[in-house]
């Protein structure tokens, strides 16, 4: 049998993504128990392979993996060892060869997790691949709004900021449609991907007003290097116009959403009071990402069999 | 060495004539149906065969000096000969790059020492392709060379590659370019499109080639210098030097198989294999570059063939060099995929890139008195691409497992065998 990947959301499908969410459900249970862990994966080995640094997901991924009770290797590249000289095949095949049944792997690149797959009998799950997908987030943010809204089908929801670099807004954005949510981004054009011709989302640039009509609204970061490209004139007047600024979130409905997949530039997109609102889920977000990873781990090394 | 007598028996012409070629001391005697052969004569079966002039490739990345780990002018020329090719430019961009007499003269050294196909190299239009000092184009020109390009970029200074134009119009040369405008490509691994945004990849937008085709386009109307466009890979750079040509201006183009053939769908999967540059544009692009074939914008096919060795592959989109095999199958990739009359098939495969490079002497035509210099096509033959099996070094070949219909049965290099029926000669 080959081997079963989480590399996308779209390959998962509404089918998919309901079996992973709602197989969630029993390891959020176990992440509330007294000790908070099952044998279910005794005897396998999940490697972290981070050619990115991210300490959050790593933890978050290891963490999971070890409530599972599986063994756990981390093989952290750091950028500048990651040089140029070694193909990621070469590190892949070396992995391998020590025995092991999942790979976790984030890298700055879009696609890597494709390759890897390519070059390995062991289940990849992708952590993060450059702009393009990070499927666990989506599924946890998935979980998060079904856990506080009780479903998405229906529901408005304005992803705000940068998207074109950003695999948070690709992979939610086929998992939020996915599941019948109804998707605006909300960004200035340069910030947008080039084509938006196939995303089954709409796109609007006065926040003010989509703020008065969404469910949730989820934060996208923002990173100064927007603003060194180019592509902003200034943070400040990103902030004012696309920030969510304490003024804006006053604005919002009691019962609206607000998210955000960390880490938060406070001052920037998320104004400094926001993430106390009692409204925003961040932490929750953080806690279900645990949960999720289970899900996924498990449902990928046990084929889903309890 | 005397190459004596060959005959090329029971093969057609482009045009469809039955001719035996009868070829004595590497010089064309005969050409005629039921030709009167010499006894001596070495004799090549044509049966079923179209016989035409030997290939011309404008564009191969030979990789020596430099990186002989991936190719070497040697392997190159194997891969050339097999593809039906008897000339090929190499392309400057080695280590040293070629932007001086001594590197130019080595490339044809390297080039006569593997005898399989007459290697010109071309020059740098600037020191080391860093786009800051001219090269000594005129160095370069006394020794016969005739196609300068800074390729694997283009010269991004207006004011310099006006400079090159106007000092290369006294010598006689062409200036190529590779048609990229850095600020607006870099970063960019693909075509900035439906699919890049897609696949979370940065993208290179069509206009970064299209600027620099319209800037040239400009300084070439000033300066009356020739200029040749390499590799046009969007709607909009075809229709810029249709316009071009129509204006008379000096202007030529030519496009790679991969451009006809494929489409930045093919990263979907994310194999490095399709990453090349300019890089693959959408089906109106690929049709667009097709049309212009047809119609005579473009005046040549050229491979672009870039061998990179499996582990340079094997990086990520962001890291893995850009570039894909051609020369084995270009041939077959424009007989499986254009609809182009075998006369037109000749005209951008061998006379009209021999025109650009100044070679039309030895290559470009099958005539009598004329260096032998031949191709010999079957084209009813179906044959599998293997990666394995290429002649070249390097195996990023992007049309593994494609078949294609019709291949190269002998090629002639003045007047010896360097394929029959299919393998190399040496």
């Amino acid at each position: 049998m080959t081997a079963r990947h989480l590399l996308d959301i779209e390959s998962l499908g509404r089918d998919g993504l309901d079996h992973l969410l709602t197989l969630t459900d029993r390891f959020v249970e176990v992440s509330q128990r007294r000790v908070p862990k099952v044998p279910v994966l005794q005897g396998k080995t999940v490697v972290s392979l981070f050619y990115e640094d991210s300490t959050r997901t790593r933890l978050s991924f290891e963490t999971a993996a070890r409530r599972l009770s599986a063994d756990v290797m981390t093989f952290s590249v750091s950028t500048s060892s990651a040089n140029k000289g070694e193909s990621i095949r070469d590190t892949v095949e070396t992995i391998e060869a020590m025995g092991i049944d999942a790979i976790v792997v984030r890298h700055k690149a879009a696609g890597v997790p494709w390759q890897i797959a390519g070059w390995t009998g062991a289940s990849v799950v992708n952590g993060g691949d450059g702009w393009h997908q990070h499927p666990t987030q989506a599924l946890l943010d998935c979980y998060t709004i079904r856990q506080r809204l009780g479903g998405l089908e229906g529901r408005a929801i304005a992803i705000v900021g940068d998207a074109k670099h950003s695999r948070v807004a690709r992979s939610n954005v086929d998992a939020f449609t996915a599941l019948g949510a109804d998707v605006t981004l909300v960004a200035p054009p340069t910030l947008l991907p080039a084509s938006l011709d196939a995303w089954p989302v709409k796109v609007e640039h006065d926040l003010d007003a989509v703020l008065q009509r969404v469910d949730v609204v989820y934060l996208l970061r923002m990173q100064l290097e927007r603003q060194e490209a180019g592509l902003v004139p200034s943070l400040r007047e990103y902030s004012t116009f696309y920030g969510l600024t304490d003024e804006r979130a006053r604005t919002l409905r009691d019962d609206v959403l607000v998210m955000h997949p960390g880490p938060m530039n406070r001052g920037v997109e998320i104004g400094a009071t926001v993430p106390d609102r009692p409204n925003t889920v961040i932490t929750q977000q953080v806690a279900n990402g645990v949960a999720v990873r289970m899900a996924v781990l498990f449902d990928l090394l046990a084929g889903g069999v309890l | 060495m005397s190459a004596g007598a060959l005959a090329i028996r029971g093969g057609s012409l482009a045009d469809g004539t039955r001719a035996d070629v009868v070829i004595i001391d590497g010089v064309v005697a005969a050409i005629a149906e039921n030709a009167e052969i010499p006894l001596d004569a070495a004799v090549l079966d044509a049966s079923g065969c179209i016989v035409g002039p030997g290939l011309v490739d404008l564009h191969a990345h030979l990789r020596e000096p430099g990186n002989e780990a991936a190719e070497t002018v040697e392997t190159g020329s194997r891969a050339a000969a097999l593809g039906g090719y008897t000339a090929v430019v190499a392309m400057p961009n080695t280590t040293p790059t070629i932007d001086s007499a001594s590197v130019v003269n080595l490339v044809r050294q390297l080039g006569e020492r593997a005898g399989l196909v007459d290697v010109y190299p071309a020059g740098a239009i600037t020191i080391g392709r860093e786009g800051r000092q001219m090269a000594p184009l005129a160095e370069m020109a006394a020794l016969g060379v005739r196609l300068f390009t800074d390729d694997g970029s283009g010269v991004q200074d207006n004011r310099l590659m006006r400079r090159a134009l106007e000092y290369a119009s006294a010598l006689g040369v062409t200036l190529a370019q590779h048609c990229e405008d850095s600020s607006l490509s870099e970063g960019g691994v693909m075509h900035e499109g439906a699919w890049s945004s897609k696949l979370g990849l940065p993208g290179q937008p069509a206009e970064a080639e299209e600027l620099m085709v319209a800037r040239d386009i400009a300084l070439c109307r000033r300066i009356g210098s020739p200029v040749h466009f390499l590799h046009v890979s969007t709607a909009g750079s075809v229709e810029l030097v249709r316009r071009a040509k129509a204006d008379g201006l000096p202007v030529t183009a030519e496009a790679a198989p991969h451009h006809f053939t494929l489409t930045d769908a093919c990263l979907a999967n994310y194999d490095t294999v399709f990453k090349v540059h300019p890089p693959l544009r959408t089906e109106a692009d690929r049709t667009a570059v097709q049309q212009g074939l047809l119609d005579s914008t473009i005046d040549a096919i050229a491979t672009d063939h870039a061998p990179h060795t499996p582990e340079t592959k094997e990086r990520s989109m962001l890291d893995a060099p850009p570039g894909m095999l051609g020369l084995e199958t270009a041939l077959a990739l424009a007989l499986t995929e254009l609809s182009l009359p075998m006369p037109r098939l000749f005209a951008v495969m061998s006379s009209g890139p021999a025109r650009i490079a100044q070679i039309a002497e030895r290559h470009g035509e099958l005539g009598i008195g004329r260096a032998a210099n031949v191709c010999v096509i079957d084209p009813s033959e179906r044959w599998e691409v293997d990666s394995r099996k290429l002649a070249s070094k390097a195996r990023n070949t992007p049309y593994a497992g494609r078949v294609l219909q019709g291949r190269v049965r002998h090629t002639v290099r003045n007047g010896v065998a360097t394929v029959k029926n299919g393998q190399a000669q040496r």
